[in-house]
């Protein structure tokens, strides 16, 4: 367990902020000590990024007061100052140049300068060292865009040492990683915490927060609602705090019939063609039936996402046969193809690959759908899209003030909700799900995993990729192993144990 | 409404009544009804091109070469009556149809370059404006053709109504722009495209072909303004549309849209258009030396921009 100083590092008094119509943090109080991992928890719109927002610097709150060693900080510090300062923001969206070499994205801005030249054997010591301090194997002279998302947040953390940071402020850090990387990352962690340097850590993932934290605070709809040790609280009781009532992450078993095969793959392989694409697919042979909900999973780079977008027709394979309810079909060449077959698939990257930020809801939702939505097969007609955003408002639960407002100012949550509607309006016969609850809060992903198993009763093949394994374990009736490039092993859903899956995904066979 | 949400929205009106009150109480000509005509007229020919544009804007790529485009399109046109004796009956018919043809020409290079080559659109058409331009130069040995008969020439200089037939053509165009873009799977497919195009591809849309399209429908309407041009100055001239890329531009950034796509409208590009036609019309009657107009014009589309950003930034904060 950390030192426990009675001094706070960093104290946040009466923060309130607002925003037209919504206000965002209301008297909120943090107490961050001195060498301490600090879990700061709540549902998505519970006030966390605008607090981190305002202890990185980039607003200004409304009222309250930060102290830093207990002096008072002002407020109109710029993100620059906090950094020097000693207090540095990891974001969610690292902030990293990738054409630039991992030592210079560390020092950029402040490079050593030797006669007003950048001096690169002093620039790539300092990196190497501060580097292999984190215990990172890694050249400093190696791009940034070469290394995978686990890397590239090494590179971060190892960014803000050169700030000499006493403060280290993690926006949901392990979102985009697999079990290994969560694990090294989760090691530097403890070690910064040796070094008595504290640590902010945002994370829907409560196993982490047993896992890495000391201390918690618990924000809801703006408001703080509690604080405490960690070791004195269950995973169930942080849930509690944060959504204010119980929810049971158990298994909701399906009852029903085995359907008829809705697709089948044989044979599928690729060519690791691009840096966006380090894996190769070999063989991969698979099936799913008509209302089964099959899961996928495996750790990153596995290959679970380029069978997925193979098989939508976003990218090329170099051999596999498809079968769609026992016919066969070409691989779709093409996603509008895919979709004419009746596959559709929801994209790993929310707000990268599936969102028009600057559009509105309704725009966002109906595009692909607006053939069904159109007067004399030319003009969109406003009243029913109207009736056509209303009906999948309803369905699927959004929470919006108006389908007018543009979808980069929902939460993440009802965004996915509202991609989800666009495809399901599609009528696929197979639904691919790729990461369909990533930085998602805890309500909203509930209502997701009710929607998916909805879907399926309504006799659609879903096929769902998850990076949480509690997820999969709960949605699916059969699981699919991914383990570089190949599918070693498929388990029943039912008798599926977490460690099982685990140990396939990691090592390739049964614990 | 909030000032700044006001300033956002009808900012550019709001600069275009004002330059046109404040123009009107210098000089009493201004106003009269036989400049506002001329004004329209001049604008017409920049704004049909400029409807176009505003389409690959949206779309998140630029066309440079239209000025040259349309040069090489009311030159080929005029060429081929020429080539035919001046025989075709009508002739304007004979030239509408070569020119609006080669400017879908020009327009579907530039598109299948841009996506099958992927060279980005800026490149493209650099490399558009330089070729067409020398195209143009090599059709008649850089010489102008002129003496088009009267059918020709009416559809530059005569009226409908009272109204010059280039403003009812640009009437025309941009209500078919605005009602495409704004009730139209197209229209929706095409912001689509600018503003994510990966998830454009990712649902579906065909961005290759919607790519492709944005390039032949400004070709297309390059080429009909071409013709316009060379039926209102009786000749085509191996210069005609030098510059044009610019204004045309100018009109569809000052009227609200982004570089980067996604956002804009016909109705913007409209009023954008308007304002450069009123700016060096207004100027010309004030005396003003012609050099200078090209400083004003130039500091004015960096203002609207500047001022847009600044209103956009007050509205999200």
């Amino acid at each position: 367990m950390a030192d426990e100083t009675l001094i706070p590092l960093l104290e946040a008094r009466g923060i309130s902020k607002s925003f037209p119509g919504v206000r965002a943090l209301d008297n909120v109080s943090l107490h961050v000590r001195r060498g301490e991992v600090h879990a700061l928890l709540g549902e998505n719109g519970a006030g966390k990024s605008t607090l981190l927002k305002i202890l990185s610097g980039a607003q200004s709150p409304d009222a309250g007061q930060l102290f830093l060693h207990g002096l008072p900080l002002g407020h109109s510090q710029s993100p620059l100052e906090r950094q020097r300062a000693g207090i540095v923001t990891i974001y969610q969206e690292f902030n990293l140049l990738p054409e630039m070499s991992v030592a210079e994205n560390m020092y950029v801005g402040r490079e050593p300068l030797r006669f007003g030249l950048i001096d690169w054997s002093a620039l790539h010591e300092q990196s190497s060292r501060i580097l292999s301090m984190l215990g990172l194997r890694m050249d400093p002279r190696v791009a940034v865009r070469t290394l995978t998302v686990g890397e590239q947040q090494m590179v971060e953390i190892a960014r803000a040492m050169t700030f000499d940071a006493q403060l280290i402020i993690m926006d949901e850090p392990t979102a985009a990683l697999s079990g290994r990387e969560v694990e090294s990352l989760h090691r530097i962690v403890r070690d910064l915490r040796q070094r008595g340097i504290s640590v902010i850590y945002v994370t829907h993932r409560l196993n982490e927060v047993s896992a890495v934290c000391d201390r918690f605070t618990v924000l809801r709809d703006g408001q703080f609602v509690a604080d405490g040790r960690v070791c004195d609280h269950s995973a169930a009781d942080l849930v509690r705090l944060m959504v204010g009532r119980h929810v049971e992450l158990l298994r909701h078993r399906r009852h029903r019939a085995p359907c008829e095969e809705a697709l089948r793959v044989e044979g599928v392989s690729s060519q690791p063609a691009s840096r966006t694409r380090a894996t190769s697919l070999k063989d991969i042979c698979m099936n799913v039936r008509a209302g089964e909900i099959l899961g996928l999973a495996g750790l990153m780079g596995a290959g679970r996402t380029d069978f997925a977008r193979i098989l939508f027709g976003a990218e090329r394979c170099s051999a596999g046969e498809l079968w769609l309810k026992r016919d066969r079909v070409q691989m779709p060449r093409s996603p509008s193809e895919a979709i004419r077959q009746g596959i559709t698939l929801l994209p790993e990257h929310r707000k990268r690959d599936g969102c028009f930020l600057q559009q509105s809801i309704r725009q966002n939702m109906s595009l692909p759908n607006l053939k069904q939505l159109t007067r004399w097969k030319l003009f969109v007609s406003e009243r029913r899209e109207t009736q056509f955003v209303q009906k999948y408002k309803a369905a699927l639960g959004i929470s919006m003030a108006s389908d007018r407002t543009p979808i980069g100012l929902l939460s993440g949550g009802n965004q996915q909700k509202v991609l989800l509607a666009r495809c399901l309006a599609l009528a696929p016969q197979v639904l691919i799900l790729d990461e369909p609850t990533r930085g998602i809060d805890v309500g909203a992903k509930s209502d997701v995993h009710e929607l998916i198993r909805q879907t399926a009763d309504t006799g659609v093949a879903v096929i769902v990729i998850s990076s949480e394994l509690l997820e999969l374990l709960a949605i699916s009736d059969r699981i699919g192993v991914f383990r570089e490039g190949q599918l070693v092993a498929e388990v029943d859903g039912e008798s599926a144990t977490e460690q099982g899956v685990m140990s396939l995904m990691a090592v390739g066979t049964a614990a | 409404m909030k000032v700044s949400t006001l300033v956002h929205r009808y900012g550019t009106a709001l600069v275009l009544v004002a330059l046109a009150v404040a123009f009107g109480s210098q000089n009493s000509r201004f106003l009269s009804l036989r400049n506002l005509s001329s004004i329209l007229t001049d604008v017409s020919i920049c704004g049909i091109v400029a409807v176009g544009m505003t389409f690959v804007i949206i779309s998140a790529g630029v066309d440079l070469a239209v000025g040259s485009v349309l040069g090489f399109a009311a030159m080929s046109a005029a060429w081929m009556i020429k080539l035919s004796g001046w025989d075709p009956h009508p002739a304007w018919m004979f030239a509408l149809l070569t020119a609006v043809g080669i400017g879908a020409m020009a327009g579907y290079v530039h598109g299948k370059v841009t996506t099958l080559l992927r060279v980005p659109p800026f490149i493209t058409t650099l490399g558009g404006l330089s070729a067409w331009r020398g195209a143009t130069l090599l059709v008649n040995h850089g010489g102008p053709i002129h003496d088009f008969d009267a059918g020709y020439r009416w559809w530059g200089t005569g009226s409908i109504a009272g109204v010059p037939v280039p403003v009812v053509i640009f009437a025309i165009v941009a209500s078919l722009g605005w009602v495409v873009q704004k009730y139209t799977r197209y229209g929706r497919h095409i912001y689509a495209l600018g503003g994510n195009i990966e998830a454009a591809r990712l649902s579906g849309l065909n961005v290759r072909a919607l790519t492709t399209s944005v390039y032949v429908l400004v070709g297309t309407l390059a080429g009909l303004a071409g013709f316009l041009l060379s039926a209102r100055l009786g000749s085509s001239e191996a210069t005609a549309g030098t510059g044009y890329e610019l204004r045309v531009i100018a009109s569809v950034v000052i009227g609200g849209a982004s570089l980067s796509g996604g956002t804009g409208g016909v109705g913007g590009t409209i009023i954008g258009a308007l304002l450069i036609g009123v700016l060096s019309n207004g100027l010309v009657m004030m005396g003003v030396n012609s050099y200078y107009q090209e400083i004003v014009i130039g500091l004015i589309i960096v203002l609207a921009v500047a001022l847009d950003s600044f209103a956009k930034g007050r509205a999200q904060s």
